[in-house]
Formats: C-alpha cells, sequence, structure tokens
C-alpha cells in the first residue's frame, strides 16, 4: 500500500483522515484506487478528462511527478505520495 | 487577526523588495486559526517569474511544509508583492485562493514605502483583518 498524504482541504472527502492508503503500481492507479475508496476525492484529484488537476501538486516522496512521467509514474509499497494544492495569485 | 513576529515582518518585506521588479512570494508558517501567529517566514520561488502573477515554486512548497510540520507549527498562509498596485486581492488571487482556512498577506510596492495587510478569501469574499507585531 502507498501512503498517500492528503492536505487540510482534501481531508473532509477521505473521511477526515490525514494520510490513506491505496493500492497500484502508478500514480494513476493508486488514484483510481483512492477514488473507489473516497468517491469524493474523484474531482479534487483529476479533470473529467481523467487529467492530473492542474491546479494540484503531486510529490513522489520528494519529487514533483510532473517532472517524472505524470499520471504513469510508477511507484511501489514504500512511498510516499503528498498532495499539495498549488499556491498562485496575480 | 493576523499576529507576525517582528522578525516574519522584516523578512516578508525584505523578500519583496528583493524581489522586485518581479512579484515575490513566500510562506508563512506558526499556529493557525482566525487568530493566527506567523512565526516564521519561508520565502520561496515565483515559479511564473512575472510582475503580474505568481505561483510558489512546488518544490519550495513541500520544503516550507516539511520543515514547518518538523518545527511543530502548520503553513498558515502566503505573502506576494504587488509591485504595481494596491495591497489588496485581484481578482486572480480571489479566484485561485486555495484554502478558506489560510491568511493571505498582500505587500504593495507601489510606493516608497511599502505596504502589508492581511485577508481572508472565502467563497470569493475578501475580508481584511488586523496585522499585528509582536
Amino acid at each position: 500500500m502507498v501512503d498517500v498524504r492528503l492536505p487540510t482541504l482534501l481531508r473532509p472527502a477521505a473521511g477526515g483522515s490525514a494520510s490513506v492508503a491505496a493500492e497500484g503500481g502508478t500514480v494513476g492507479e493508486v488514484f483510481a484506487d483512492l477514488v473507489v475508496r473516497h468517491p469524493a476525492l474523484r474531482d479534487q484529484l483529476l479533470t473529467p478528462e481523467g487529467e492530473l488537476h492542474r491546479h494540484l501538486n503531486v510529490f513522489l516522496n520528494d519529487d514533483d511527478i510532473r517532472y517524472l512521467g505524470k499520471l504513469d509514474t510508477t511507484v511501489s509499497d514504500a512511498d510516499t505520495l503528498t498532495l499539495m494544492p498549488a499556491v498562485a495569485g496575480g | 487577526m493576523l499576529v507576525l513576529e517582528a522578525a516574519v515582518w522584516e523578512k516578508v518585506l525584505a523578500h519583496c523588495l528583493l524581489g522586485a521588479p518581479l512579484e515575490a512570494c513566500g510562506l508563512l508558517g506558526g499556529r493557525g486559526g482566525d487568530d493566527a501567529l506567523g512565526l516564521r517566514a519561508y520565502p520561496t520561488t515565483n515559479a511564473a517569474s512575472s510582475s503580474r502573477v505568481y505561483t510558489v515554486d512546488a518544490g519550495d512548497l513541500l520544503r516550507a511544509d516539511r520543515a514547518e510540520a518538523a518545527a511543530g507549527g502548520e503553513l498558515v498562509g502566503v505573502w506576494h508583492s504587488h509591485t504595481h498596485t494596491d495591497a489588496w486581492p485581484s481578482p486572480t488571487d480571489v479566484s485561485q485562493a486555495p484554502d478558506p482556512g489560510w491568511h493571505y498577506v498582500l505587500v504593495s510596492l507601489r510606493d516608497l514605502e511599502p505596504v502589508l495587510r492581511s485577508f481572508r478569501i472565502r467563497d470569493g469574499n475578501i475580508e481584511e483583518e488586523p496585522v499585528v507585531l509582536q
């Protein structure tokens, strides 16, 4: 199981938990499993087309998955995924 | 209300001044809530490298979050500069404000003296809050 750490904003969609466990060999598979366990997370993680939300940062351990394989990034049981909303403005 | 350590206030203003003419941004750590305490300032890179918009560099965001957790606190807000306009949230700031629990600090560099103000942004509504130095 991969440990997925959720930001405050996403916790209500996952029963209030700060971290949840999910299964999968890639980030996309882990997200799919997460959505089965916590359906309210679906629209927070992915666009209607199934792409990673532009305003969501996803880190595999210390690395931004945008610079790895995005949703195809390989993960293993010892890994931690950290989700954080992008902080931006004008 | 946002209470800032004087050293944090100085660090925020210095970071904004040094970042000009681009918008500067950074994260505040401390104790959250409606009456938050900003104990630590984490200057970050503006990944947008722009004088009109900012994006906190994602790696800097992760590092600040971890440093704050290690310090026993949490991220309580973000600051950024407006180089030529008032210290008031822009429509972009409002539409992209991710966290109703956060404190959004604006620093205007329009005039000779920088102006620092703080806001809550919830459901698209802007509410200014007092900033108190300690």
